[in-house]
C-alpha cells in the first residue's frame, strides 16, 4: 500500500474526522447510539455504503453531466443503502427492527454525500473506495466510543451483557436515564471534539470575529 | 458544450442510471424476499409464544420455535359476529388463517371499520372486521390457551403485542409487546419481564362480565388491577385502554362469551 492510499484511509479517523472535524452526521450518531450492539451494525452499514458509494460515483465520474450530478449520486447511494436495508432484513432481522429508519436515512447522512460530492468526482475509484472506508471508520470510531458510554451508564450493560448491576434486579447502580435520550450523545460528541481539539490543537477553528470588550458605560444607558 | 453535458448525454446517462438500479434493486428484493418472509414469521411466532409463556430468548434455542408453534391452531375470529370463520366466508373472503395479516389490512375499506371517536379509546382509528386468534387444545379438545393480539396507541405510537387468557377465557396468562415506540427506559419497559411477570393469574372480567382488568398508578393488588410503570404514565394508560378496548364488546368480548358460553 503506497503512503498516499495509506494516509487516504487513515486520516479521517482522527486527524479528519467526519464528526469531530466535518461536524457530518451527528443526527444518525445521536439515534443509533443508545446500545453498542445496533451502533456496530451502523457502523458496518455506513462503512459499506460509503465506500462503494464513492467507488461508483468516481467511475461513472466522467460520464456524469454536470446538470444532474447531485442526483445520480443519489440515486447510486439510495440504491446500495436500500440493498444494506433489504440484506439487513435477510440475515440480521432483530438489528435490523431496533435500527428501522436510520438505515434509509443514511440516504441523507452528510458523509455519504459530502465524500461523494468532495473526493470520489475528483479521483479515481480506488482511492475513492479507501476514502469511503477511512470516513466509515472515522465515523465509526465516534459511534463506538459514544455507544460505549450511553450503553454502559444507561443500562449498565455492553452488547447486552450486564456489567454493572442494577437496582431494579437487585444489584448496586441506579442507571441514568439521560444517557438512553438523544440530548446524552449531545454531550458526549462535544466532550470528544473537546478532547479531540485539545490534543491535535490545530483543528481548532480560529475566532471568526471578537467580542468586544463589556462597556459598564454604556451598559447603565 | 461536451457531448455529456448535451441535452441528449444528460438524458442517456439519467435513463441508464435508472435502468441500472431498478434492475439491481429489484434483483435484490426478490431475491432476498423468502428470507425475509421468513424471518417476519419466526418473529411473530416467537412473540405469541413468549405471551403465552411458552418461550424465553435466553433459554429457548431458535430451532424449536417451529416445534412449539406447531401446538397453536390459528383461528380467524369475526369481531361482530364473535364467531369463528368457517371454510366457505374464508374462501370467500379470500383469508388463509396460517398467513393472514390484520396489521396490513388494518386501513382497507374491504376489512375494517372507522371507529368513532368515544369508541375509539385505544386511539386505532379503524378496527380490523377479522383478527386471528391463537388456540392451544389439550388431548380431549379442551382449550388451554388463548392467545389474542391487542393494540393500541401509547405515548410515541401505536403499540402491538399478544395477550395470552387460559382457557377459561377470563385468567390471564402472560402479555407481550412486539412492536413499540415508547421511551427507552420508561414506558418501553412494557417488554421488561419484571413488569410482564405482574401480569399472569389476573382476571380479565368481573362477576357481571364488564372488563374489570386495569393498569394503576401505585399498588396493583387486587386481582383485577396490574401497577402501572414508573414514570410512564402515558404508556400505562395506553395499555389500559387498549385491554378495555380488546377484551370489550368492540373487540373480543363476544368472541371470549361464546367460546366460553358464558
Amino acid at each position: 500500500m503506497s503512503a498516499d492510499t495509506k494516509s487516504i484511509l487513515l486520516k479521517p479517523i482522527f486527524a479528519n474526522n467526519p464528526i469531530g472535524l466535518q461536524i457530518l452526521g451527528v443526527c444518525s450518531a445521536l439515534a443509533v447510539t443508545t446500545s453498542l450492539k445496533v451502533a456496530l451494525v451502523m457502523c458496518v452499514a455506513l462503512t459499506v455504503v460509503t465506500a462503494f458509494s464513492n467507488f461508483f460515483i468516481s467511475c461513472v465520474r466522467n460520464y456524469m453531466p454536470n446538470s444532474i450530478r447531485i442526483i445520480v449520486q443519489m440515486t447510486i447511494i439510495a440504491s446500495l443503502v436500500i440493498a444494506v436495508d433489504l440484506i439487513l432484513q435477510a440475515f440480521a432481522y432483530a438489528i435490523s427492527k431496533q435500527l428501522s429508519v436510520f438505515v434509509g436515512l443514511i440516504i441523507t447522512n452528510c458523509i455519504v454525500m459530502g465524500r461523494a460530492e468532495a473526493f470520489a468526482m475528483k479521483n479515481p475509484p480506488v482511492l475513492s473506495f479507501m476514502d469511503g472506508i477511512g470516513n466509515g471508520l472515522g465515523y465509526s470510531v465516534v459511534l463506538i466510543v459514544v455507544g460505549t458510554i450511553r450503553e454502559l451508564f444507561g443500562s449498565g450493560s455492553l452488547l447486552g451483557i450486564q456489567i454493572l448491576p442494577l437496582i431494579s434486579n437487585g444489584g448496586w447502580y441506579q442507571p441514568n436515564g439521560l444517557m438512553l435520550l438523544a440530548p446524552s450523545a449531545f454531550f458526549i460528541i462535544g466532550f470528544l471534539i473537546w478532547a479531540l481539539r485539545s490534543v491535535r490543537t490545530e483543528q481548532t477553528e480560529k475566532d471568526e470575529f471578537r467580542i468586544a470588550a463589556h462597556n459598564v458605560a454604556e451598559a447603565s444607558h | 458544450m461536451s457531448s455529456k453535458d448535451s441535452v441528449g448525454g444528460t438524458l442517456k446517462v439519467a435513463l441508464l442510471l435508472c435502468v441500472v438500479c431498478s434492475i439491481f434493486i429489484s434483483s435484490a428484493a426478490v431475491i432476498l424476499k423468502p428470507l425475509q418472509e421468513a424471518n417476519k414469521t419466526l418473529d411473530r411466532n416467537k412473540n405469541i409464544l413468549a405471551a403465552a409463556g411458552m418461550y424465553d430468548a435466553a433459554v429457548t434455542p431458535e430451532s424449536e420455535v417451529a416445534d412449539l408453534f406447531a401446538q397453536f391452531t390459528p383461528r380467524i375470529v369475526d369481531l361482530d359476529a364473535g364467531e369463528f370463520l368457517d371454510e366457505t366466508r374464508l374462501s370467500a373472503l379470500g383469508i388463509d388463517p396460517a398467513t393472514y395479516d390484520q396489521r396490513a389490512v388494518q386501513n382497507a375499506a374491504e376489512f375494517s371499520d372507522a371507529l368513532s371517536g368515544e369508541e375509539d379509546i385505544a386511539g386505532l382509528k379503524r378496527r380490523v372486521r377479522y383478527a386471528t386468534v391463537y388456540l392451544v387444545s389439550d388431548a380431549n379438545g379442551e382449550i388451554q390457551d388463548i392467545v389474542l393480539p391487542i393494540s393500541g396507541y401509547g405515548l410515541w405510537g401505536t403499540m402491538y403485542g399478544y395477550l395470552a387468557l387460559e382457557g377459561d377465557g377470563n385468567t390471564v396468562k402472560g402479555i407481550g409487546y412486539y412492536d413499540q415506540k415508547e421511551t427507552p427506559g420508561l414506558g418501553g419497559e412494557v417488554v421488561n419481564p419484571r413488569w410482564k411477570a405482574l401480569w399472569p393469574g389476573k382476571q380479565v372480567y368481573d362477576q357481571n362480565g364488564a372488563v374489570a382488568l386495569s393498569v394503576v398508578k401505585g399498588g396493583g393488588q387486587g386481582i383485577h388491577q396490574v401497577d402501572g410503570l414508573s414514570g410512564a404514565s402515558l404508556t400505562s394508560r395506553g395499555v389500559d385502554n387498549m385491554i378495555e378496548f380488546w377484551m370489550g364488546p368492540m373487540g373480543f368480548g363476544p368472541f371470549l362469551d361464546n367460546l366460553t358460553n358464558r
